[in-house]
């Protein structure tokens, strides 16, 4: 597989991708970003472009991380971090959290993934049907219920599997929910006609990209 | 008068029977009512249904009760932790049924058996292993899941203020799962860092209004700390 990918190959870096989806991300969203990679997105929204940033646990209006010496111990989010409240965030229970959530309110959900397929199919809770202890949070809420999903993935698993895949072979979150995919390769809209590239890293071509990607990829690049 | 605090633990605990469905709040360390699940330990209740988002961590609070085999079946949206050594070796052993369930949909089912509602439809888990087995319905093209209410014969809760009515106040993300959790039991118990006067609590700040509280045990536990 490597023969078909230049070798100047500039995959995205994590901060380069949360800064990627940072920049489509317009002001007055609602917006609620998974626990791992998408948590970072928030670092590249500027402050004064006011995004809300909603987190399960009942707070909405998150701020950036506070210093050491400034920690609220009263105050984390769904990941379990400690976080701070901007001017204008607001507490509330579990369940008003939720009727955010999957009552079509929040503008976006940025999720991880271990899977999409081509139809918008996403699983991202468990990676075999007899997983230890398995997990689900709330995973299958957020791709349910917000207005629109992206994922925010790499590309391929760690031994070069492709994880944009015409099926799912792991259990589903929610079926037919991902509009558009951010990896470390490129841009991804979810179509009815299906994949539909929109950017590739640079020095990556076209079919370097499909080998890397298990279902069909149609190419729309601008420019 | 109607008093609803209680000046021991032992009060507190009185009448918890085994095979209770017990609705557990908080949210990691935040809220959670740790003196309440050390009460529950010292009390003795056993083969106990525990309803909480998670499944606890280390070898205190919930998983010390697990470990001791007090707890037949938790149900909870994520059972692993920092240290959730207790509950996988349970699980793995077979010893304790784990009912997984995504965490909205357990916020709407203890809040649907705390506001009557028997059943209720949605599109969390349409189309995944969470609607196996259940009704599903079309309603406008789009397909949603039968989920029943959740009622608890307990829920364990952590206050920031209550007074002697039961009215409560809770702190930032320490609200979490509580107010859910008080409205879904037959027997709500409440451990509060603060205990104020009738009326001292401004009314257009109660978060739980008292008729949803049974019991309250002032417990200044202070800060939480470890997830």
């Amino acid at each position: 597989m490597s023969a078909t990918v230049a070798t100047d190959t500039r995959p995205l870096s994590r901060t380069e991708m949360a800064a990627r989806v940072a920049r489509d991300i317009p002001e007055g969203w609602y917006v609620n970003l998974g626990i791992g990679m998408p948590t970072a997105v928030a670092d590249h929204v500027p402050l004064d472009r006011e995004v809300v940033f909603h987190s399960e646990n009942g707070v909405l209006g998150m701020g950036p991380a506070p210093a050491k010496d400034a920690i609220d111990p009263w105050l984390i989010n769904a990941g379990k971090q400690y976080v701070t409240l901007r001017p204008g965030g607001s507490f509330c229970h579990h369940f008003d959290s939720f009727a955010m959530i999957r009552g079509g309110h929040l503008d976006l959900c940025v999720l991880g993934a271990f899977q999409v397929a081509a139809n918008g199919d996403i699983a991202n809770w468990a990676t075999s049907e007899n997983d230890t202890a398995p997990a689900v949070g709330g995973a299958m809420d957020l791709a349910a219920g917000a207005k629109r999903l992206w994922v925010m993935m790499e590309h391929t698993a760690k031994d070069g599997t492709p994880k944009l895949v015409r099926q799912c072979s792991y259990p589903l979150t929610a079926l037919g929910a991902v509009k558009r995919v951010y990896t470390n390769l490129a841009v991804i809209d979810v179509t009815p006609q299906g994949f539909v590239v929109r950017e590739v890293a640079p020095g990556l071509s076209f079919d370097a990209l499909q080998a890397r990607t298990d279902a069909p990829l149609i190419d729309e690049r601008a420019g | 008068m109607i008093d609803k605090t209680v000046r021991t633990m032992a009060e507190a605990m009185a009448g918890i029977e085994d095979g209770a469905t017990v609705l557990v709040g908080g949210f990691g360390a935040v809220g959670q009512p740790n003196a309440l699940i050390d009460g529950l330990i010292a009390q003795g209740a056993k083969d106990l249904v525990i309803a909480a988002n998670n499944a606890g961590v280390g070898h205190t609070g919930l998983a010390r009760l697990m470990e001791l085999g007090r707890v037949r079946k938790i149900i909870c949206s994520f059972p692993r932790s920092s240290d959730p050594v207790v509950f996988e070796t349970l699980y793995r052993a077979g010893r304790i049924e784990l009912e997984i369930v995504p965490q909205g949909t357990l916020a709407a089912r203890i809040h649907a058996a705390g506001a009557g509602i028997p059943l209720f439809f949605t599109a969390t888990g349409a189309g995944t292993k969470m609607a196996m087995g259940k009704e599903t319905r079309e309603i406008d093209g789009r397909t949603y899941v039968a989920e029943t209410a959740l009622h608890g014969d307990v829920a364990l809760v952590e206050a920031w203020e209550a007074d002697r009515w039961g009215n409560l106040t809770f702190r930032k993300s320490g609200r979490n799962f509580n107010p859910v959790m008080a409205m879904g039991a037959k027997l709500t118990v409440v451990q509060s860092q603060h205990i104020r006067a009738l009326g001292e609590i401004d009314p257009d700040n109660v978060h739980t209004p008292g008729i949803f509280v049974n019991r309250v045990l002032h417990v200044p536990y202070g800060d939480p700390s470890g997830f």
